[in-house]
């Protein structure tokens, strides 16, 4: 069975000019998307990735990752919605390419589904009471 | 049976009024039918959280030693700049200013993060805000330079004072442009992208009292999360605008100009607000009890989502240029299920204005008459209605001519 998961890669200076990506594919048979990337030779990089692929071989691929000195997290962890600023409005509805708001039809709560999310950031700045926070 | 306001607060004294909200009104009258439920209720609660611009506070912060004249100079607070053109110690903090440094459209869309709607959630939150003002002095005002930290508890006078709040309906934002464009009414997409509104609708107060029957000149209202007072109509209002056959008009019509004292409110219903491309503003929390005295007045009580229609209008075009196009009309009903037809296409909707925050306050303020905290107050005076013939007039510009 495939698994499929959104993670947020920090690379130390002197990992940045190594072929991490390609060596996933090859070594490890896993598919990928890069979501966003800020890399930057001598400073540290950034990259958001989807990874596909079996469990066994995706928990392998993590491990060869971390083994290489890449710091990992999640990306469900990163984009966060600070509940206290959060008017329910639905501004956001709007602005979300890929759905993850949504608007409960019983308590018009916006509800928000941060496994569909991409890290895009257009509701960081889009939210009027600027309660979606991206934090890495 | 009519009642009358003193009975019905006769009743709240003794903790035995009846009180529903405009939303519970609604299945109230399907069961038991307008003339029984006229008879059993004695309030209907209402309620809007939206961002409002035209929302402001007045400040006396206190005279310093050696006098400083404010009026006349410049006064920032957190260096957004307040209107300094009265007395001495007096400023008005609106919800849009903005610090002279921001770099506002420039860096298109700007970000507008900071501006004077989040000065007032700051101060009514309790924090120290940083004022900072220049003088030119004069005999009996000496001093030039005032740096200092206020706080709300401090300071003589803090007055929220909205000149226009609880915009009866309103519009309905698309884009027929192939651009995305940001307006006050959010982020529109290209090509009937999505559509944005800003009303509750069915729990919306001047929805739910069409021809200002009850609300009217000193009503006791829910305002920021305190209690305020309707202090005048407020600005463009609007009471010729086109209505339905039950009244409610299809088209923003009348405003309330709103005030109390900031010192009770609370950060939750006055927040300071961002608006992507467009400016600063305030999200500000109202809630006006409507006293059931006759049939009628609960009959326009149980006005539904499905009985309140919006124009729809493109905010690429018609809008910015003044023309009076209008796409179609669309009911709230429609516009909370999510999707609208405009033009033959299905268009997602999104709102600026929260729905669930408008419940908590009506069920709050019903709260508070119920615990017998709030008593409702007779108008001193009505807003002016539809006879008195008052209509919104464009600007006629006149050039000027040296």
């Amino acid at each position: 069975m495939k698994i499929s998961r959104r993670i947020v890669l920090h690379f130390p200076w002197r990992l940045v000019d190594r072929p991490l990506v390609y060596r996933l594919i090859k070594d490890y048979d896993l598919e990928f998307n890069i979501l966003k990337a800020s890399v930057t030779p001598g400073e540290e990089g950034l990259m958001v990735l989807e990874l596909k692929g079996k469990q066994e071989d995706y928990d392998k691929g993590i491990e060869y990752l971390t083994k290489t000195g890449v710091r990992i997290q999640s990306l469900s962890q990163n984009v966060l919605r600070n509940e206290e600023r959060c008017t329910h409005c639905g501004a956001c509805l709007a602005i979300c390419p890929t759905d993850a708001f949504e608007l409960d039809p019983k308590t018009r709560l916006t509800t928000f589904d941060n496994t569909k999310c991409l890290a895009c950031g257009l509701c960081i700045k889009g939210c009027p009471p600027r309660a979606m926070e991206l934090h890495f | 049976m009519a009642k009358t306001i003193e009975e019905i607060n006769q009743k709240i004294k003794k903790g035995e009024a009846v009180v529903v909200t405009a939303e519970e009104i609604i299945d109230l009258v399907k069961e038991r039918g307008e003339k029984k439920a006229a008879e059993d209720v004695d309030v209907v609660t209402t309620g809007t959280f939206s961002p409002m611009c035209s929302s402001g506070a007045y400040l006396n912060i206190g005279h310093t030693s050696p006098r400083i004249k404010l009026g006349g100079g410049r006064t920032y607070l957190n260096d957004v700049p307040a209107y300094t053109g009265v007395a001495a110690m007096d400023i008005y903090i609106g919800a849009t200013a903005l610090p002279d440094d921001d770099p506002r459209n420039r860096i298109y869309p700007g970000e507008f993060n900071y501006g004077g709607g989040h000065v007032i959630e700051e101060l009514v939150a309790g924090k120290d805000v940083r004022l900072v003002a220049t003088s030119y002095g004069t005999d009996c005002y000496p001093r030039r330079r005032l740096e200092t930290w206020i706080n709300i508890k401090d300071i003589n006078q803090a007055v929220l004072f909205n000149m226009r709040n609880a915009y009866q309906n309103y519009n309905v934002a698309v884009n027929l442009s192939d651009k995305l464009i940001h307006t006050y009414l959010g982020i529109l997409k290209p090509n009937l992208g999505n559509a944005n509104y800003s009303s509750a609708g069915q729990l919306s107060p001047l929805l739910n009292d069409p021809y200002y029957k009850t609300i009217g000149i000193g009503t006791r209202i829910f305002l920021g999360g305190g209690e305020g007072f309707v202090a005048w109509q407020g600005t463009q209002h609007n009471p010729s605008a086109l209505r339905s056959e039950n009244g409610v008009p299809r088209r923003s019509a009348g405003t309330l100009s709103v005030i109390g004292d900031l010192k009770q409110m609370d950060p939750r219903w006055l927040v300071g607000t961002s608006i992507l491309g467009y400016g600063t503003t305030l999200t500000v929390g109202i809630g006006v009890p409507i006293p059931i005295l006759s049939e009628e007045i609960l009959h326009y009580t149980t006005v539904t989502d499905n009985d309140i229609f919006a124009p729809v209008i493109d905010y690429s075009e018609a809008f910015p240029q003044m023309k009076p196009d209008v796409l179609c009309e669309v009911s709230y009903g429609e516009l909370k299920s999510g999707k609208i037809t405009v033009k033959g296409r299905k268009v997602p909707t999104a709102s600026m204005s929260s729905y669930s925050r408008a419940v908590e306050i009506a069920t709050t303020l019903k709260e508070w008459i119920l615990a017998g905290k709030f008593l409702l107050t007779k108008p001193v005076s009505p807003l002016p209605g539809v006879e008195s013939g008052i209509i919104l007039k464009p600007l006629k510009e006149r050039p000027i001519e040296e």
